[in-house]
């Protein structure tokens, strides 16, 4: 399961990228799509929403199930993945590059800081993976 | 999430890993859950043929003298009179009407029942079994002995045929019987969950892993391959079969679930009888039905089902349908808007509204 040292993490399994001062970028994790399996459509906010930490800002489907996506940070949708309309799957194949899935502009930054680290994330998933025997 | 650390594994587990199935804990037992990916396989079961491992499933035998009356009395449909080789779909329900499981009741003969019940209900059904024949038949346990493995698809007969022989191809749904495969008594019955042609074998433990090769290695030129738990959910819902724990359970009954054609009221007594008796006089309150969406977003389990503001059921299933490209499902709706035709609103967890329709079942013609 691939964890990129760069990003940060949530206990939801969604990853923040840090773009540049106050942007950030939104995905969910390589363990989060490997969870759903097939993603066949997905639902996320428009640019210009506002959206709240750890409300939920969308919907991603795969065949077997749904899963809603929580704001890691809370801030203002800049860009949203327009790729996925069309090829959702991508979340499958490149959850951390191709499959992002909005861009925000983040409206506090210590917020960023409070998300998990890395090694953290991958603590997360070794007790998940324990669980599940 | 709960501890998986104690799930089992079925006789074809190997199998499954070496064909590259996902496996994931399912009642009590390690299952594909997918190989090639849900609608690929979806669409194999519909236009060609697949195998299903459904070994976690439970089988239970029925023995005796009077196992007769006992039969009759825990179900809802006729399995009792009717002739020896014919299998019964029926509910098994609590005096409330609810149901306690549903299944398959296979008659062998006049003072013998083999009975095939859902995995997540087994040690239940067991336990309801013993008590309602209060000793007047024998109620055997035959879980532990019999592997289940599911061909389904229109080139599903043939396979069959080519393993068990050609009067495979004269029986008619719903009828079972016993064959001989590699020295192991087989019980091969023509039912199954997908709405396709084919059938349900029930194998001793011993022999499953060489019929599971056999019907892989003849089935090649007929497009063979398995097929996991996500497109058997996806198959059966297309064809409105009910799923036990999802779509019915201890509170439904079956004349809400639209299962009244499983209930005989002419057959006599049955446990459940009055309840049944009196939904269907007055109508039930609330009816299962079928629902395409008319938009984005796909219909789960408990999601509120509103016509206005107003709550009038919740979603029992749902699913992107990969024979129609659109999301269905099926919701518990309130009289009248469980009528043919009636627009109702899909509550997506508060997060958005999409319109839907009540339509006839199945969603897909078979």
């Amino acid at each position: 399961m691939s964890v990129p040292k760069d990003y940060r993490y949530t206990d939801s399994h969604e990853w923040v990228r840090i773009e540049e001062d106050n942007v950030v970028t939104i995905g969910i994790t390589d363990y989060a799509q490997e969870k759903l399996g097939d993603i066949v459509s997905i639902d996320l906010p428009r640019v210009g929403d506002e959206v709240e930490r750890g409300e939920p800002i969308g919907m991603i489907d795969s065949q077997k199930a749904s899963t809603e996506v929580f704001a890691p940070v809370s801030g203002v949708v800049l860009e949203v993945n327009e790729l996925l309309n069309d090829d959702p799957a991508v979340i499958n194949t490149d959850p951390y590059e191709e499959g992002w899935l909005v861009r925000i502009e983040v409206e506090d930054l210590e917020q960023i800081d409070e998300l998990q680290s890395a090694d953290d994330y991958e603590e997360l998933l070794g007790k998940l993976d324990d669980e599940e025997g | 999430m709960t501890a998986h650390g104690d799930a089992r594994k079925t006789f074809l587990y190997d199998e499954h890993v070496k064909a590259g199935g996902k496996m994931v804990p399912f009642a009590g037992y390690w299952m594909p859950v997918q190989f090639e990916g849900i609608a690929a396989e979806h669409h194999r079961v519909r236009t060609k043929v697949g195998l299903f491992d459904v070994s976690h499933m439970g089988e239970v035998l029925f023995r005796g003298p009077r196992a007769l009356s006992v039969v009759q009395r825990i179900t809802t449909n006729n399995v009792g009179t009717v002739s020896p080789g014919k299998a019964v779909y029926t509910p098994v329900c609590l005096p409330t009407g609810g149901i306690v499981d549903d299944m398959i009741f296979y008659k062998v003969s006049d003072t013998e029942w083999f009975v095939c019940v859902n995995a997540s209900n087994k040690d239940k059904d067991y336990q309801w079994f013993v008590r309602q024949a209060e000793g007047e038949c024998e109620v055997l346990d035959l879980s532990e002995q019999y592997s289940q493995v599911a061909v389904q698809g229109p080139n599903a007969p043939a396979l069959l045929a080519r393993v068990f022989g050609d009067d495979v191809l004269g029986m008619k749904p719903f009828t079972f019987v016993k064959k001989d495969f590699q020295g192991a008594e087989v019980i091969l019955a023509t039912t199954g969950y997908t709405g396709e042609k084919g059938g349900e074998v029930y194998v001793p433990n011993a022999a499953v892993v060489a019929l599971w090769r056999e019907l892989m290695q003849k089935g090649e030129d007929l497009g063979v391959a398995p097929i996991g738990l996500g497109a058997r959910d996806s198959l059966r819902l297309e064809m409105k079969y009910c799923l036990y724990g999802n779509d019915i359970d201890e509170t439904t009954t079956p004349v809400e679930a639209g299962l009244s054609w499983t209930v005989k009221f002419d057959k006599g007594d049955f446990v459940g009888r009055d309840v049944l008796v009196r939904q269907r006089d007055e109508g039930a309150s609330r009816s299962l039905v079928a629902f395409v969406v008319e938009g984005k977003g796909i219909p789960r389990h408990g999601y509120p089902v509103l016509v206005g503001d107003l709550e009038v059921g919740h979603v029992t299933s749902g699913t992107l349908s990969p024979t129609l490209g659109i999301a269905v499902g099926m919701a518990y709706v309130a009289r009248p808007h469980d009528e043919i035709g009636s627009r109702i609103t899909i509550d997506i967890k508060g997060l958005r509204k999409v319109e839907a329709r009540v339509v006839q079942s199945p969603l897909v013609k078979r």
